[in-house]
């Protein structure tokens, strides 16, 4: 959980890199340069895809700031959504996974069987596997997700932040985004992320009684613990399967 | 008068009769209009077939609802105020059998033939407002307790235009009786021509637009139909009522639909007079009932009419509906009445 | 345009004052009313609970979760050709549409197109949902408005669309019939003739409903001025679809962002947008979109080309690590799926965005001081379904 490699520059530099191999994409490097002269040194990651997407990661204590920013000078003032990821490879691993599937996968993804028998191995000891994160980088397990949109501009961003595991809290965007509160008292029951000054931190789906926070990896699937997915090769072949499913 | 019958009976047989047969009208007419209006109409104007399975064409699908509701438990929720909440559906149907009472149908046929007879039916048919209010109260139910009160406000707000609908028509004949407003329709004449015979809206088209719209919001019908808007109170006042209780609410609805209309057919439409009938021969008594049935639903269509085409108006906008345009018109109405019945 | 500083700090101020508020419910005079979780105004299991004073709404507070289920965690346990069938129930009345950007966020990242035929015919069968969804809401708006016969109206012309949904798919409800590199089957014979019939049909019915609602004295009077929600809100609170067009912006998924995968390009339509922002804008953008969609349709099934509807992809879907977030413009909305996958079969986190949510935040600031039937009003031309709430 706690091995973090330091991949914000390795991020960054991918951006780089994809940009001078593949079309650039002009318009979402100037915005990445514009963001990364305001906010300066709390831009600790950032990916683009060209002709698609944006991904800035800012450090915890430019949150809110990046949104004011990003809300009030820059046009990004449609708010889309807001949620988090949590990095953690689930502990269960693929034991909820039908056995079925995973020689399916290990004989039919052509790769061998590496990723099919990592997975089983990897539930043994889910402390081992490293915590790898996705496009922008990404150092702790929790990591806020957000996304914005200039209407105007018709360009979007998505903003990530990391949230230290010993303190899962980050300052409100309520005030900047009133769409903003559901989806923080969202993120909040589903994965105990407190957000500082939000006016009415409740629980939204859940009863108020409830305890754990679902969406966390290593909260249990109930249902899955009780009763084994049959998995992706049906029981019962449907007739006519194998010319629809078979390219 | 000729006499239908020579039979001369003492009063306590004819009290008797007269109950029987208000006893039997009453259900019968709310059946009627059901049928016809709310299940066969209603599923033609929204283009799909209405009930089919019970009884030739659907036609008993009503009984089979009722006797399904009195099969149903009777069920009082604990915090009501039983002995309300078990009055509140009689108030409302004894308000509509007295509405019955004076309504004529023949020359000689009417329960009884009061000098104030439309006196007497405006004011009993407002008596439900009480009961509506009674089952709102004692129902201990917020919704229950909306629509009892917005039906409150409704009713009297549409009394009002309602009676003044209704005065035009007093003054012009001269009359309260019932009876008599009919004869006045059936003795008059068109510029001298008695053919028809006078039928009040011709004079009164006025009194008769407003008359209907009131009559829509006493009958809580779309477009007035707030007290019960199922989408916001669900149900207003019934909504606690089951079994047999909501049978009565539900009887009362039709029932008073159905003599409102008479009311109506009455006073504008001549009521049981037929053009080419004599109204003083014995004939006027057969063709009487079968000619007011006909008029009346003629009337119910309309009421029923508007009721499946509208959407429903905002609280404030019914009040404002009523004070600010049925009154005022109802008021020119009377004026002018008044000003051509003196004058001329 | 932002909010300005002061709306920011009266609505903040508002949010901390109702959280006393909400303490006070069982004690505090006036009235509480519990609207829901069955309530016929909810359409569904959405609870509000609302403060009153006589009939004016002082605070409505929504409280969704009724009928959550868990998808984002659902999802983490099917592979990906699995959770078609789950995202189907995310707005059950526009299933087909619900698919598709799940399909194509999962398209994306293993860098795999359709075929042109599939492709059309993709947009085609959304757009059907669409209709079939919109024309729900109008019906549905007419029967909150006590017009019931408009409902009737509604339900029988939306049969046909299902029909034609059924016919090329096998389900009404449910299709999941789009799949990763294209579609499940071709269109069976006849079916296009008869779609063009049927988009026909849902003209007259786009007709009938402007004379017989939009048209309608006691609908305007109920409507006009109600619930009126400026652009900048509506952008703060992430409005999308219809909801945020009856607001005046002009912003359509389909013509501004279109992901690839869908061929709104091949046809000739336009976005209607409404300055007003009330719930007579709403309901009247929602009818002009099912009218635009009956001509996207008609154009699309002219433009339909020949070949495969299936790209070749293995047997076995297993998408190359990466994320990726691709939202269309679905009858309710704006609804994205921001898709992480670790190289797996199973995605490993998956973010339903879905419209109804982010639409229906806005109740408690949107009925401030209106009336209990004109929240019945605001509730349905926001249009929202709880499935695509609580999901």
């Amino acid at each position: 959980m706690s091995s973090s490699e330091a991949p914000t520059t390795d991020a960054a530099a991918d951006g780089a890199e994809e940009a001078e191999e593949a079309p650039r994409d002009e318009v979402r490097e100037e915005l990445l340069a514009a963001i990364t002269a305001e906010l300066g040194d709390a831009v600790v990651g950032s990916h683009i895809r060209v002709d698609d997407d944006l991904w800035v990661r800012v450090d915890r204590s430019a949150w809110r700031t990046a949104a004011e920013l990003l809300a009030r000078r820059m046009s990004f003032d449609f708010f889309d959504f807001l949620s988090v990821i949590d990095w953690l490879p689930s502990p269960f691993g693929r034991d909820m996974d039908a056995q079925e599937d995973i020689l399916a996968g290990a004989a039919e993804a052509g790769a061998p069987d590496a990723s099919a028998v990592d997975a089983t191995e990897s539930d043994a000891d889910p402390e081992a596997s490293a915590l790898v994160t996705g496009y922008a980088g990404g150092d702790t397990r929790f990591q806020l997700l957000a996304r914005l949109y200039s209407i105007s501009r018709g360009l979007g961003v998505t903003l990530k932040c990391d949230l230290p595991d010993d303190d899962l809290s980050a300052p409100t965007w309520v005030p900047v985004f009133m769409g903003a509160n559901w989806h923080e008292r969202e993120a909040h029951e589903m994965f105990g992320i407190s957000f500082t000054d939000h006016p009415d931190l409740r629980k939204l789906y859940l009863p108020a009684d409830f305890e754990g926070f679902p969406l966390r990896k290593d909260f249990p699937l109930l249902a899955r613990r009780v009763k084994p997915w049959p998995g992706i090769v049906d029981t019962e072949p449907m007739p006519g399967e194998d010319e629809e499913e078979g390219a | 008068m000729p006499m239908l019958l020579a039979i001369e009976l003492a009063y306590w047989q004819e009290t008797a009769i007269k109950v029987a047969v208000m006893a039997v009208l009453v259900p019968t007419t709310a059946l009627i209009l059901g049928i016809v209006f709310l299940f066969k109409m209603m599923s033609w104007m929204q283009s799909r077939m209405g009930p089919q399975e019970a009884g030739p064409r659907g036609l008993l699908q009503l009984l089979a609802d009722g006797v399904k509701f009195l099969q149903k438990e009777d069920i009082i929720p604990d915090a009501a105020d039983r002995f309300v909440f078990k009055a509140a559906p009689i108030v409302v149907l004894v308000s509509t059998f007295l509405t019955y009472v004076v309504v004529p149908a023949g020359p000689d046929l009417v329960i009884e033939n009061l000098p104030t007879g439309i006196f007497f039916a405006m004011a009993v048919s407002s008596l439900s407002v009480i009961g509506v209010l009674m089952a709102g109260w004692a129902s201990s139910n917020k919704y229950a307790l909306m629509g009892g009160l917005r039906a409150a406000g409704q009713l009297i707000a549409y009394e009002l235009p309602l009676v003044l609908a209704v005065t035009g028509v007093v003054i012009q004949v001269g009359s309260l009786s019932m009876q008599d407003i009919v004869w006045a329709q059936a003795t008059g004449e068109i510029f001298g021509w008695g053919g028809i015979g006078l039928p009040l809206i011709l004079t009164q088209i006025l009194a008769f637009f407003v008359f209907m719209a009131a009559v829509q919001a006493e009958l809580a019908q779309p477009p007035f139909d707030m007290p019960i808007a199922e989408t916001e109170v669900v149900g207003g006042y019934h909504i606690e009522y089951t079994g047999f209780r909501f049978l009565f609410f539900f009887l009362g609805e039709f029932a008073t639909a159905f003599a409102f209309a008479a009311i109506a057919a009455t006073l504008f439409l001549g009521g049981w007079y037929v053009p080419g009938i004599p109204p003083d021969s014995v004939w006027a008594n057969v063709v009487g009932p079968i000619a007011l049935f006909v008029k009346i639903m003629f009337v119910s269509f309309l009421i029923f009419w508007f009721r499946f085409t509208y959407p429903r108006f905002r609280e404030d906008q019914l009040q404002t509906f009523a004070w600010k345009y049925l009154i005022p018109l109802s008021l020119v109405n009377i004026t002018v009445t008044g000003i051509v019945v003196v004058a001329f | 345009m932002t909010l300005t500083e002061s709306q920011q700090l009266a609505y903040v101020a508002a949010q901390a004052a109702d959280a006393r508020v909400n303490l006070q419910f069982e004690t505090d005079d006036g009235m509480t009313l519990n609207i829901g979780p069955q309530h016929p105004a909810t359409h569904g299991t959405l609870r509000i609970i609302v403060r009153l004073d006589g009939e004016q709404v002082v605070r409505a507070e929504p409280y969704p979760g009724y009928m959550h289920r868990g998808y984002e965690k659902l999802c983490e346990v099917r592979t990906y050709p699995q959770v078609t069938t789950l995202v189907n129930r995310i707005d059950w009345l526009g299933s087909f549409a619900n698919e598709v950007p799940f399909i194509l966020a999962a398209e994306k990242l293993m860098d795999i197109e359709a075929p042109p035929r599939a492709q059309v015919i993709r947009t085609i069968l959304f757009e059907l949902s669409r209709m079939a969804n919109v024309s729900l809401f109008l019906g549905d708006l007419g029967i909150q408005l006590g017009g019931i016969t408009i409902g009737f109206y509604a339900f029988r012309d939306r049969e046909f669309v299902l029909n034609q949904i059924e016919s090329a798919t096998g389900g009404r409800f449910h299709p999941n019939f789009d799949r990763i590199g294209g579609l499940k089957d071709d269109l069976p014979k006849g079916w296009i003739a008869e779609t063009k019939r049927c988009m026909e049909r849902m003209r007259t019915f786009c007709d009938q409903f402007e004379t017989l609602v939009l048209g309608n004295e006691i609908f305007q009077a109920r409507t006009r001025g109600i619930g009126v929600i400026p652009p900048d809100v509506a952008r703060s609170y992430g409005l999308t679809g219809a909801n945020i067009r009856g607001s005046g912006v002009d912003w359509d998924l389909r013509r501004d962002s279109v992901p690839p995968g869908l061929s709104y390009d091949k046809a000739d339509w336009k976005v209607h947008t409404h300055p007003d922002g009330d719930s007579f804008a709403r309901t009247w953008v929602r009818l002009q979109e099912v009218r635009e969609s009956t001509l996207i349709v008609d154009q699309l099934l002219d433009a339909i080309p020949s070949g495969p509807v299936m790209a070749k992809v293995p047997r076995i879907i297993k998408v190359p690590e990466g994320e990726a977030y691709v939202a269309t413009e679905n009858p309710l909305g704006e609804m994205g799926y921001y898709v992480v996958s670790k190289g797996d079969l199973v995605p490993f986190r998956v973010k339903i965005r879905s419209a109804s949510f982010n639409n229906i935040s806005i109740v408690p600031w949107v009925t401030r001081g209106v009336f209990v039937p004109d929240m019945v009003t605001i509730l349905a031309s926001l249009y929202f379904i709880l499935g695509d709430i609580d999901r």
